[in-house]
């Protein structure tokens, strides 16, 4: 059976055949989910274990454009519940996907999406066991809208927060920064860009299990996604209530990415990642914390980037090439010029 | 007994004020008594008072400002036999105090002399010395100065103790055998022997030096010897920002030319740097590519010892690293200034406040920078505001100062830098806590900026809610206006003005970025006339930093494309057009200061980057040439288009004559506009503020367009952000009133 339309209609949202047909060919028939109901039901050895607590979370990804270089919004999608459930200690385990889908999306791009959500899934080690699809008319959404939940299990013992960052510990990122953001920026814009910027767009559920192995101390992790490094550090900073210090030269940035926000007149610290995250470590723990991420692609590019202190408590600061410190607030809205 | 109770009101606390009345007294036999209280110092006599009032006013101590005179009849009980300094009254007296002063005549002679204090770096007296810079809590006296750790000899303490002595009550007295310490030190070793002949010598020899002064540590170099001024620019990584530079009264004339103003305003006890017009004899790279130079008078004894025995002119630069404030303690500066510095002239006395040399301009009269000398000093307000509640205003982010009024008066703090410094934002909270205790201010209301992202903003806000105070934000070239409005004491119900607003940027109440701006309105309110032609900022701020974005956008609105792409051959302009098209980071801004810019780099002045705030304005202002009016800028609904402008280039005028027409051009049509608000009976006054108002040519020319009206402008305050805060707490104190 094949799908005669190339494009979303309304009847495909009507509830009838043309539902049922997008549905199990473009969908159900790449997932796999388990049973065909509109649940999942699920057992979970993981679950029994004294101690062990379920991780839950959910988020919706919407992103102009919906393909680009190095991703789609399907991979986001997965890749972003992967990462919120992994960096609280999570080991991911099942996700959920709904669409929201504007009259006229080619099936061909659904199609693509769906490709892009079932291979991350796979190599995440995640199964995506339920969804849903809603078709809105034109205008009503932009192309399509994903919402994943997920659903995972922390180990008995783990404790993972913000608030348990001490003066003294290291800060640690698993690669260059601001790849997603300049690289959405530039295809969003249009921009006559001759860079082969990509998005830095993957799941880091292996990385954390590797990072948490082998600094079993490790105090907080959080996914750099909108606001980039600068907003993750500054939730640490206030929830810990502890300072937090970051070298400008220890900074792992592309020459490319430095080269377009010089341009563009952005700040690479809030540029939004898809596949970074900082992770906060005891000293004793911070070269085996740097030696499991530098064990694995996405976290090749790891580095010290700066620690937490027990000065200028909830603050930021930035240690400048030059010597001097520079505050890194947390991003307020749009930035709206203020050299007067 | 009758006789009679004087009040006098001013800057008459720790400045000899006391022992002046109590010489004058006692030279006409009154009988009587004097003493500090809250509210500044009370004087009771009995006798024949003659001219002795007169004589408080006019005969004052040097560091004295009286406002007020009150004389009242009264019964008086209990006086003394003769005329006695009597103990402080009441709560809140003595809290005052004065600006840090320089080195007064009679210590210079002292110094220079043969006496104990002879060649002695620290001396000083009441009218003269630290203050300010060495206060560390209240009320001023030595124990809460960075005086404490030096016990008086019996020498000193005698004349500490004495009325008749100029050094009665001077807290930071000191002498060789008391007093602070000074030493050379290179290489984190002490140099022995005569630590000012040494360092001298070194200087001679083309060293850079690094010298504590009184707020914060100085990088001194011989300033005619080109290699080394090129040389500390290197190490500073700071290409073309004009060095101040300290220069004895007698060595002034061969570098600059000196008016009589000019000479005032060095000799002024604050010693400001100040603004001359070079004369060409030192190297170009002391200020590359502006036609001034700062200068000032050696202002404490450290300064006049080394100055004698150096025997030149000295590059005296702040010692900081770059975009940092200035470094204040012994070991801050061997940990920063080492890279900088060959060697360290230093002292034992701490610096407790952290003050840059105030920068002040004659001609017009500005200042440009508001910090030593003239801080913690109380500026009047204006009729209306009498009653005014307290109000603290923080004011905006790259100049930051913070205003507090109270009392009719106000509190104008110093100029702090940009907030996002971390040492600059420790500055900023520090100062909000000093001034607060200096005035003894209780906040009934906080004033902020409008732009929600200025740090003193949001300073601003969680302040307001800690007191449960109201909270007002200020559109900022209100706020510009309602500080020139204060400072020239234009009365609350003064009726309205027409403010010309030149200026970098500030935030508009439509979202859009203004600065070039012809506002009506008074301390309450205002709508906005006339406005620069909007264009994109491309970048945000980034398009201050390089001026070919603003000439970019500017040329394509003037149909002139072509030209850009010539002038320009090595910006990325294609991207620069899509982000002004599309949008990305390009908002809409009518700013004065980038239509300098955009001129500036059309002309090839650092057209790629800036590298200092200011530079390209700079450089244009002193490359312009009176040669004529300049082009006629349409105004269509308020907007005034500068395209003309931007034809002359095409037409290929020589640089000078176009960088004129662009301040005769832009004064003409605001002044134009400004007039017709006037001759039709809306404004009573012209108000010319905003930063660009330092461009002393676009001063000039605005004023001269509009002679015959009524013209305020800033004199001592800064018409640029240091003076911001003072308006944001009138408009602020004005409005709640208004409710
Ligand atoms: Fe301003
Ligand atoms: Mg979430
Ligand atoms: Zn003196
Ligand atoms: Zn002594």
């Amino acid at each position: 059976m094949a799908l005669r339309d190339e494009r979303v209609t309304l009847a495909h949202g009507g509830g009838g055949k043309a539902m049922r047909d997008l549905i199990e060919e473009v969908f159900t028939a790449v997932f796999q989910p388990p049973g065909m109901e509109d649940q999942a039901r699920l057992t979970e050895a993981a679950l029994a274990e004294p101690g062990a607590r379920l991780a839950f979370t959910t988020d919706s990804y919407v992103v102009t454009p919906i393909e680009f270089p190095g991703g789609d919004i399907g991979k986001i999608a997965v890749c972003g519940t992967v990462n919120d459930l992994a960096v609280g200690g999570a080991r991911p385990l099942w996700l959920s996907a709904a669409f929201i889908i504007e009259e006229g999306t080619e099936i061909a791009l659904l199609r693509r999406i769906v490709a892009t959500m079932a291979r991350e899934a796979e190599a995440a080690g995640v199964r995506i066991v339920t969804g849903d699809t809603k078709v809105v008319g034109r205008g009503a959404c932009d192309g399509v809208f994903v919402t994943t939940a997920g659903v995972g299990v922390i180990p008995p013992g783990r404790e993972m927060a913000a608030g348990l960052v001490q003066p003294g510990d290291v800060a640690i990122v698993n690669g260059v920064l601001g790849d997603h953001g300049a690289t959405i920026l530039a295809t969003r814009g249009d921009l006559a860009l001759s860079s082969d910027i990509e998005s830095d767009c993957a799941a880091l559920g292996h990385l954390m299990a590797g990072v948490m192995a082998a600094a079993p101390g490790i105090r907080a992790a959080r996914d750099l996604t909108r606001g980039g490094l600068a907003s993750a550090l500054n939730e640490i900073a206030q929830a810990a209530g502890c300072g937090i210090v970051i070298d400008e030269t220890a900074l792992p940035l592309r020459a490319e990415v430095v080269g377009l926000c010089e341009i563009l007149g952005l700040d690479p610290l809030y540029l939004a990642n898809e596949g970074r995250l900082v992770t906060f470590v005891p000293e004793a723990e911070a070269a085996a914390a740097l030696a499991a991420m530098r064990a694995r692609p996405e976290g090749a590019g790891a580095c010290v980037i700066g620690r937490a202190v027990a000065d200028h408590a909830g603050q930021v600061r930035m240690r400048t090439a030059f010597g001097g410190a520079r505050i890194v607030d947390m991003l307020v809205g749009e930035q709206l010029p203020r050299i007067c | 007994m009758q006789g009679w109770q004087i009040r006098v009101r001013g800057q008459v606390q720790g400045v000899g004020f006391r022992p002046f009345v109590w010489q004058l007294a006692r030279a006409r036999g009154l009988r009587g008594v004097v003493l500090n209280d809250a509210e500044g110092v009370l004087v009771r006599v009995v006798g024949a008072l003659g001219d002795f009032a007169e004589a408080l006013r006019d005969q004052a101590p040097p560091l004295a400002r009286v406002d007020a005179v009150e004389v009242a009849a009264v019964v008086l009980d209990d006086l003394p036999e003769g005329f006695e300094i009597v103990a402080s009254g009441g709560a809140g007296a003595e809290t005052r105090v004065t600006p840090d002063a320089a080195t007064c005549p009679a210590c210079l002679a002292e110094i220079r002399g043969e006496g104990r204090r002879r060649g002695y770096a620290f001396s000083n007296c009441t009218h003269c010395g630290p203050r300010f810079t060495i206060l560390q809590s209240l009320p001023y006296d030595r124990a809460r100065t960075t005086m404490a750790p030096f016990v008086m000899c019996p020498a000193c303490r005698a004349e500490y103790g004495d009325p008749a002595d100029r050094r009665f009550h001077a807290q930071p007295i000191a002498c060789p055998d008391c007093g602070p310490r000074l030493w050379l030190e290179a290489g984190g070793v002490e140099v022995a022997g005569d630590a000012i002949a040494a360092a001298a010598k070194r200087l001679k020899a083309g060293e850079i030096l690094a010298v504590k002064g009184l707020g914060g540590f100085h990088l001194a170099c011989d300033a005619a010897n080109a290699g080394t001024v090129d040389l500390l620019r290197a190490r500073k990584r700071r290409p073309a920002k004009p060095f101040a530079l300290m220069a004895r009264e007698g060595d002034l004339e061969r570098i600059v030319s000196v008016s009589p103003g000019a000479l005032a305003a060095l000799r002024d006890p604050a010693a400001p740097i100040v603004l001359m017009p070079s004369r060409g004899v030192l190297p170009e790279t002391v200020a590359p590519g502006v036609a001034e130079l700062g200068v000032m008078l050696p202002y404490t004894p450290l300064h006049h010892l080394l100055l004698d025995a150096f025997g030149g002119v000295l590059v005296m630069t702040s010692g900081n690293l770059s975009g940092a404030p200035q470094v204040i303690g012994n070991d801050e500066a061997r940990d920063k200034l080492s890279a900088f510095a060959d060697a360290f002239l230093m002292h034992d006395r701490e610096i407790a406040r952290r003050l840059d040399d105030s920068v002040v301009r004659v001609d017009p009269p500005m200042v440009l920078r508001r910090a030593r000398g003239q801080v913690p000093g109380t500026l009047p307000l204006p009729p209306g505001f009498e009653t005014a509640p307290q109000v603290v205003a923080y004011g905006g982010q790259m100049k930051a100062a913070l205003c507090l009024i109270k009392n009719g008066q106000a509190l104008l703090g110093h100029h702090l830098g940009e907030l996002d410094e971390a040492l600059t934002w420790e500055a900023f909270q520090q100062a909000d806590a000093d001034y607060a205790g200096l005035f003894d201010h209780h906040p009934q209301a906080v004033a902020i900026d409008l732009h929600p992202d200025f740090r003193a903003s949001r300073h601003g806000a969680k302040r307001a809610e800690a007191l449960g105070v109201p909270m007002i934000a200020v559109q900022h070239h209100h706020a510009h206006m309602a500080a020139c409005l204060g400072e020239n004491l234009w009365p609350k119900d003064g009726g309205k003005v027409a403010a010309i607003v030149l200026d970098g940027l500030g935030l508009g109440p439509d979202g859009t970025v203004w600065g070039g701006e012809l506002l009506l309105g008074d301390y309450t309110g205002f709508e906005r006339i006339a406005w620069l032609k909007p264009a994109a900022l491309i970048g945000g701020d980034r398009a201050q930093l390089e001026p070919w974005r603003n000439a970019l956008v500017r040329l394509d609105a003037a149909g002139l494309s072509d030209l850009a792409d010539r002038l320009f051959p090595e910006a990325p302009r294609d991207l620069a057009r899509q982000m002004a098209m599309k949008g990305i980071n390009a908002p809409l801004s009518s700013s004065a200061g980038r239509l300098f810019d955009a001129i500036a780099a059309c002309l090839g002045i650092c057209p790629m980057r800036q590298s200092y705030e200011g530079e390209a304005a700079m450089r244009l202002e002193s490359l312009a040439s009176e040669t004529g009016p300049g082009p006629d800028l349409p105004v269509v609904a308020g907007e005034i288009d500068p395209a003309p402008l931007f034809q002359l280039l095409a037409a290929n005028e020589p640089p000078a004559r176009i960088a004129h027409a662009l301040h005769a051009s832009l004064a003409r049509a605001f002044a134009t506009q400004a007039a017709q608000l006037i001759e039709s009976g809306r404004a009573q006054a012209v108000v010319l503020s905003g930063g660009c108002f330092q461009n002393a040519k676009l001063a000039t020319l605005t004023r001269k367009m509009l002679a015959g009206q009524r013209i305020l402008t800033h004199r001592s305050i800064p018409a640029n952000d240091g003076g911001l805060a003072l308006g944001q707490a009138l408009v602020a104190a004005a409005k709640l009133e208004g409710n």
